[in-house]
């Protein structure tokens, strides 16, 4: 077993058998040596400063202080390119902090760097990012998935043992399942989103990257909690995630919706899931079936809500204040249309036209107040569904990850969606963990959706599936981590 | 003579008085230096969101109130989608299907005839900024401070027939948002805006005709100059054989005309849809039962109870109700003295009114204070001072920050009041007037105001002259 995780590094940290600075440095070393392009920027100084002060301090009761992470790159971190992978804000450096970035310094992470991720994160395969694709630790080859690819790839490749995503149609869980991580998007509204440059403000969520579901719920109890800069932010009771993690899966209803196993669901991944279902028959779950028969409407809901809220949350990027501005230009208007035209990459540019097509007078009530009917049509599957069952289980994604370049067809892009976006729509708590690889040695995710508010048992689930299956300790062979400090991991 | 019909609505937007903006912690005072009061909200930094500022809804509830209007407890936030520079955000947080105050009206008095005006609505929207054109060279300057300031923006029914009702409206409006403290209705700094919609039909013509929309008419009286030039404008199209284009048009005071804006092909398609960084927002009857017993007593209620308080006639009290400084200002006086009403009324309204107008002060400015006022009413009312001596002490009061009595001492002002001097006084005149004296004994009453005018004069001004009238009057008898 050679995967590094949150738990392990406290262990090491605590017992002084590696320092804080140690594991920065190793971390940054990976970063810099990596040939993923992981990272848009990397704080090496910063870090290295952050991790020496650290090991300088008392020592902390936090889970995660002295341990090196990195955050996607469309979180805003003070004094540090925040770029969302664009080059229309290929010079903006943050002046404050986004409320997830800032929970963590609290805690005591050590952040090594912002990572690639697709542009504003648009896209399934991070190859929409101006800084260039991100590479799959397990097939170079391959995308790592998107739009939080550089932070999946940072987690596979063992540079950092957690990196924040976020997760707006399955931009944390997509990745997750192609690099064998754990990743978790909470219920809408669990962590602030102020300062996460916004892609769809009533979709978008901060999701974690892990390779185990007990690190997950360390780092999503330090990111949540309510944030009164952020009026959709949850006023709830602040619950430990870890809290559930060791509860016996006997008695547990598993609904499992045909809707999820039909057409278009590659062969090797729907067997891999069907294993798992029958793992978790050995725990004690009974399993249900349960419908979402409205799920084959929830793509074209999410394809005009997203481009809809993203057509005007983008308008800020006019170069009037901060960020790219043309370099010649006539009029106003002009000035416009160039540095929009030359700061967007195509994706971009393609969903914002969508959206302002969905919005435009006389088109509303078709295309954007129809989607918003489909979205509550869909949420009351689910809550009629969560009538039988205490958690749904399905595949995360209908195939394994793609070849770069394989998406010139943007339907097949969007397709990759089809299982991830209901969860966003919804509002509700969604895990894909690790469930088994291909022939070809490819990592398939299974994705585990709960009700509102019930993370804690979300991961409970996932957890006790962890501790009699080691799908999630398998690293890809090239980056397996060889370092004898950070081999010790546990046998969790 | 006309055969045609003006038609007019209005939409004003009043700054709202909040300490802060409407979606973020930044000052809202007026004049500080450029981007010095603009938060990384108001500059809309990637990542920023808005925080509703629940002052603003509590200050559109009370207009509501104020305004007998529907409250639409259940509300909602949209976005108006359209660049420009001093938009930061590329869109303007406002309320379109779903506004805080739904129906409500308002009632105006023209040549003493009362007219209701119906009020659409009132919404919560956030103010842009400023662009600065003339201190850069070939360049445009943005100032933010004014970004996300609270604006109720009050929309009228096309209700008004002429200039002087759209600005007897406009009055009233600014009285009222005043008296309820929500805008401090300074035309001049813009917080307190109008836009006049304006159409002509024939006479007994039901439908509408095709309006015009007047931007930039910040003072009463250019209300009141460009809807006239507007409607005299159309007038003379229509008569031509014309037809109005439906157009946003400038008012130039200083040419005295107005000006195509944009015109209805240019009108951008706003793509309206609810702000998903909001929530809609809920308020609840106890809310509004706390506001409407924090709501003043409205002019309609004041100006009735000065008239049978105090015993003031119709034009009095309307014209000391017509703003809430005024009003306060009145009973503070009327509270500290044992002057009559009537006296006190005519003291404010003629002496203190025609000194502001010279002075350009507004009532709290007036250099002579409510109490002081009082205590010069007191010495009118127990005889100290005659009407003509209190106008001497006014004056000096205006000019000096004295108490009254210790300008009446440093003056000898004092009325005399003692028999015994007035007596004196009285036969000296007697003695020096045979003449006159002899008219009044053969029946001409009227000599007596001369007998008393010489009264006067001995005495410097100084003797009562209703005691003097008196004396004269038993000593002759």
């Amino acid at each position: 077993m050679t995967i590094q995780t949150l738990v392990s590094l406290k262990k090491q940290l605590a017992d002084k058998s590696i320092s804080s600075t140690e594991l920065t440095q190793e971390s940054i070393k990976r970063a810099e040596a990596s040939e993923l392009n992981v990272f848009i920027t990397v704080t090496a100084d910063q870090a290295i400063e952050a991790a020496k002060t650290h090991d300088e301090a008392t020592p902390s009761h936090s889970p995660l202080a002295g341990i090196p992470i990195a955050h996607k790159d469309l979180f805003c971190t003070k004094g540090v390119l925040t770029s969302c992978a664009s080059k229309i804000l290929e010079n903006f450096i943050s002046p404050y902090d986004a409320t997830v970035v800032n929970k963590l310094n609290n805690a005591g992470t050590i952040s090594i760097g912002k990572t690639n991720m697709d542009e504003f994160a648009m896209g399934s395969s991070n190859e929409s990012s101006f800084y260039g694709p991100v590479s799959n630790p397990w097939d170079l080859e391959r995308v790592p998935g998107g739009s939080s690819g550089g932070s999946a790839a940072a987690v596979a490749a063992g540079i950092v043992a957690f990196a924040t995503g976020s997760d707006t149609g399955g931009s944390v869980r997509q990745p997750a399942s192609y690099c064998n991580l754990t990743g978790v998007k909470p219920t809408y509204g669990r962590c602030s989103r102020y300062g996460m440059i916004a892609y769809a403000s009533s979709l978008d969520q901060a999701g974690t990257f892990t390779h185990t579901a007990e690190d997950a719920a360390i780092a999503l109890n330090a990111m949540s909690g309510f944030d009164e800069k952020d009026s959709t932010s949850l006023n709830v009771t602040t619950e430990d995630f870890s809290a559930q993690l060791n509860n016996s899966l006997a008695g547990l209803r598993i609904g499992v919706p045909e809707e999820f196993f039909g057409d278009g669901l590659n062969n090797e991944v729907g067997s891999l899931i069907e294993d798992a279902i029958k793992e978790y028959e050995k725990l004690g779950a009974t399993i249900v079936k349960v419908s979402l028969k409205n799920s084959s409407l929830a793509l074209p809901a999410y394809y005009i809500i997203a481009p809809a809220e993203a057509s005007s949350n983008l308008s800020r990027f006019d170069g009037v204040r901060y960020g790219f501005r043309a370099q010649d230009y006539g009029d106003l208007d002009d000035m416009y249309t160039k540095t929009r035209s030359e700061g967007f990459g195509a994706e971009v540019q393609k969903r914002i036209m969508v959206g302002a097509y969905a919005l435009s007078s006389g088109y509303y009530d078709a295309y954007y107040a129809k989607a918003q009917k489909l979205r509550r049509l869909i949420t009351n599957d689910y809550l009629t569904a969560f009538e039988t069952c205490d958690v749904i289980l399905g595949p995360t994604t209908p195939e394994p990850a793609f070849k770069k370049g394989s998406t010139a067809d943007p339907m097949s892009m969007y397709l990759n969606d089809i299982y991830t976006v209901t969860a966003n729509l919804s509002g509700l708590p969604a895990a894909s963990i690790p469930a088994g690889f291909t022939q070809a040695g490819l990592p398939v995710g299974m994705q585990l959706t709960t009700p509102h508010l019930q993370e804690a048992k979300l991961l409970n689930i996932a957890h006790q599936y962890q501790q009699t299956t080691d799908w999630h300790t398998k690293t890809p062979e090239s980056y397996a981590v060889s370092e004898p400090a950070v081999t010790t991991g546990e046998s969790s | 003579m006309s055969q045609w019909e003006t038609v007019i609505g209005l939409e004003v937007h009043a700054q709202l008085q909040t300490k802060s903006k409407l979606f973020s912690g930044s000052s809202i005072a007026f004049g500080a230096k450029p981007n010095t009061q603009a938060s990384e909200v108001d500059l809309a930094l990637p990542g920023t969101l808005p925080v509703m500022n629940m002052e603003a809804a509590r200050m559109g509830i009370k207009l509501g109130l104020a305004l007998g209007a529907k409250l639409n407890l259940h509300n909602v936030f949209d976005r108006k989608n359209y660049f420009y520079p001093d938009l930061p955000k590329g869109y303007q947080t406002s309320q379109l299907d779903l506004p805080i105050v739904g129906e409500g009206s308002l009632s105006i008095s023209i040549n003493g005839e009362e007219k209701v005006i119906g009020v659409t609505r009132a919404h919560l929207e956030e103010d842009a900024g400023k662009s600065l054109h003339e201190d850069f060279q070939g360049m445009t300057g943005i100032d933010l401070n004014r970004a996300g300031t609270p604006l109720l923006e009050i929309v009228s029914e096309p209700d008004m027939r002429s200039a002087q009702e759209a600005v007897a409206y406009l009055k009233k409006l600014h009285s009222l948002v005043r008296y309820i403290g929500i805008c401090d209705g300074n035309m001049q700094e813009g917080s307190f805006r109008c836009d006049a919609n304006v159409s002509i039909r024939p006479k007994g013509q039901i439908e509408l005709g095709t309006r015009t929309e007047l931007k930039n008419i910040n003072s009463f009286r250019f209300v009141e100059r460009a809807i006239e030039y507007e409607v005299e404008r159309q007038i003379d199209i229509l008569e031509d054989g014309g037809s109005i284009t439906q157009e946003t048009r400038l008012y130039d005071p200083d040419e005295h005309e107005t000006r195509p804006m944009r015109s209805k092909e240019d009108a951008h398609d706003y793509r309206y849809f609810p702000c998903p960084d909001l929530p809609p927002m809920h308020l609840d009857q106890a809310l509004v039962e706390e506001i409407r017993a924090t709501l003043p007593e409205l002019p309609e209620a004041k100006k009735a109870r000065f008239i049978t308080e105090f015993k003031l006639n119709e034009d009095d009290a309307s014209v000391l109700t017509q703003d809430r400084e005024t009003a306060d200002y009145f009973e503070t006086v009327i509270n500290n003295s044992q002057g009559e009403t009537k006296i006190i009324a005519n003291w404010v309204i003629g002496e203190l009114f025609a000194h502001l107008n010279k002075d350009n002060l507004s009532i709290n400015e007036s250099p002579i204070d409510a109490a002081r006022f009082a205590d010069l009413m007191n010495r009118i009312a127990d005889n100290t001072l005659s009407g003509k001596t209190a106008k001497q002490v006014f004056a000096e009061l205006w000019s000096s920050d004295k108490a009254v009595d210790d300008i009446i001492d440093k003056k000898g002002l004092k009325q005399i009041t003692d028999t015994g001097a007035i007596e004196t006084i009285v036969d000296e005149v007697i003695a020096n007037c045979p003449e006159q004296v002899q008219q009044f004994k053969d029946g001409n009453d009227k000599v007596i105001g001369f007998l008393v005018g010489q009264v006067m004069q001995k005495s410097k001004g100084k003797a009562n002259p209703k005691m003097a009238n008196e004396l004269l009057k038993t000593k002759l008898n």
